[in-house]
């Protein structure tokens, strides 16, 4: 597997908040008092398990704490070693498990002064998306509007698996705040947990609850597309994220042939769903699932349609490849420079201002 | 461009449809509100019967949430896998320029003079007449 080109955007990592600690000083005063007396634990949710193998590279891991709570140790080790102009920092920390909306606004606000004091002050490579709650679409927008003062946040963050589908109008507010601020969504593989993860039911296994995450991607963009989204919201583009990017021309031709027998259901939808996407939504190449014979990888890809979708991300410090070995297989040196640099570009307004 | 009696006016009365085969072609013939519509009787997708089809209206949208309706039974849908098809053009709805099934002109006349096989034609009363 080839390493990135130099100057790559990498358009997924991961800095860890270390402990619910380091956010304290974050909090708003009446948040850190009852975060004291309720003696809040950590939110840490059962996505990346410590010692499972997708949530840190064995030489990625610290032996104390978590792997990418280090700031010197993502410079060498995601920074310097895959040579990136740009990285977006998507902090997965549980802001999004919360049931009260009003202390999932506070730890969402400080999340985002956590990343800009500890990480962005201090290391001009990197940039972050805006963490925000969910659980009361009105405060995700005021909190968008307030980061995005800030041109180093780049995008708004979302889990996959949330309350409902992502495409309801509930979350519309969030979409309109994007839109207006110019940022793309990014949606994250991970859930609220106010569901099973897979359609039918929990799983038994990590591997099961892996593999879930492609169909909670498909169900969300289909949500996304069907609800009109994209009708109402044409500035609006959406980024997955850790999706995996295998399934998305076949999960979208069956969108499209129930789409051609039902089309009068959701008028609004006025294009085939792969054209909408093509448009509208990007993708992140780790974790990628890919056919095991790298020729035919480039093919999978002819079926997007489009050189445009896939953006690099290197997903540090998860585990998914060897040494800086983060592009797969099979893709042309042309198809490289899209994914790890224009394409990024194209995406985040922000970034492409930054160069020029 | 020939004409071929396709039905008697009384066949095919406001809201109902028929298929008929003439000149070797199979023709669905729709009649909305005293207007007559003709289709070539297979849906371009698998060959479905559009004349088994169910009518409904045009729906369109500006935004999500909005059903703007009009044309009401204007609009067949297929019945095997519910492509819609717009009775004046024979353009499918989804894709109007790349998937649509012929469509004919039709016309009432008293259809003297004129050869028909499968209609009876007496020298009274109007008749359906399909072009092509
Ligand atoms: S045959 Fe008509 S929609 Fe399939």
């Amino acid at each position: 597997m080839p390493y990135p080109p130099v100057g790559a955007i990498d358009c997924d990592l991961h800095p860890a908040v270390p402990s619910i600690k380091a956010l304290l000083p974050y909090l708003d005063d009446h948040w850190r008092d009852m975060v004291i007396q309720r003696g809040v634990h950590e939110l840490d949710s059962i996505s990346y398990p410590k010692n499972a193998p997708i949530s840190a590279r064995p030489d990625w891991k610290p032996e104390v704490g978590k792997a990418g709570q280090d700031l010197v140790r993502l410079r060498k080790e995601a920074l310097d070693g895959f040579g990136t102009k740009f990285a977006i920092c998507n902090c997965l920390y549980g802001v999004q498990l919360l049931y009260t909306e009003d202390m999932a606004y506070a730890f969402a606000r400080a999340v985002n002064d956590w990343i800009a004091t500890e990480w962005l002050d201090k290391e001009p490579r990197l940039r972050a998306s805006i963490v925000v709650s969910p659980q009361n679409p009105d405060y995700a927008a005021a909190e968008i509007d307030r980061m995005a003062v800030d041109k180093r946040f780049v995008q708004v963050l979302m889990l996959v698996m949330d309350e409902m589908p992502l495409g309801r109008r509930r979350y519309w507010p969030i979409y309109r705040a994007a839109e207006r601020n110019g940022l793309p969504v990014g949606i994250h593989a991970g859930s609220a947990y106010r569901h099973p993860v897979t359609s039918v039911g929990w799983p038994t296994y990590y591997a099961e609850d892996s593999a879930a995450q492609s169909q909670a991607f498909q169900t969300t963009l289909t949500s996304l597309i069907t609800e009109g989204v994209f009708a109402e919201f044409p500035e609006l583009k959406v980024v997955l994220l850790e999706s995996g990017f295998a399934w998305l021309p076949a999960h979208l031709w069956r969108l499209g042939k129930f789409w051609r027998g039902l089309r009068m259901e959701t008028p609004w939808v006025d294009r085939h769903p792969l054209e909408i996407a093509k448009d509208h939504v990007r993708l992140t190449i780790q974790p990628y699932d890919a056919p095991p014979r790298p020729d035919d990888l480039e093919k999978l890809i002819e079926h997007f349609d489009s050189d445009e979708m896939l953006l690099f991300s290197s997903d540090y410090p998860h585990w998914h490849y060897e040494g800086n070995n983060a592009i797969p297989d099979g893709i042309s040196r042309a198809l490289q420079n899209k994914i790890c640099y224009d394409n990024p570009l194209a995406t985040y307004p922000r970034l492409k201002e930054a160069v020029t | 461009m020939a004409k071929h009696i396709a039905a008697k006016v009384e066949d095919i009365p406001p809201g109902t449809r028929v298929s008929v085969e003439v000149a070797g072609r199979k023709v669905a013939i729709f009649n909305v509100d005293g207007e007559y519509f003709g289709l070539r009787d297979a849906c371009p997708h698998m060959g479905g019967l559009l004349s088994e089809g169910v009518v409904i209206g045009l729906v369109e949208a500006n935004k999500p949430g909005c059903y703007n309706y009009s044309r009401g039974g204007e609009i067949v849908r297929c019945p095997w896998h519910g492509w819609e098809f717009d009775l004046r053009t024979g353009k499918s709805r989804f894709d109007p320029k790349r998937w649509k099934t012929h469509s004919y002109d039709i016309e009432v006349g008293d259809g003297k003079e004129m050869h028909a096989e499968t209609v009876d034609v007496s020298t009274e009363g109007d008749y359906v007449i399909v072009k092509f």
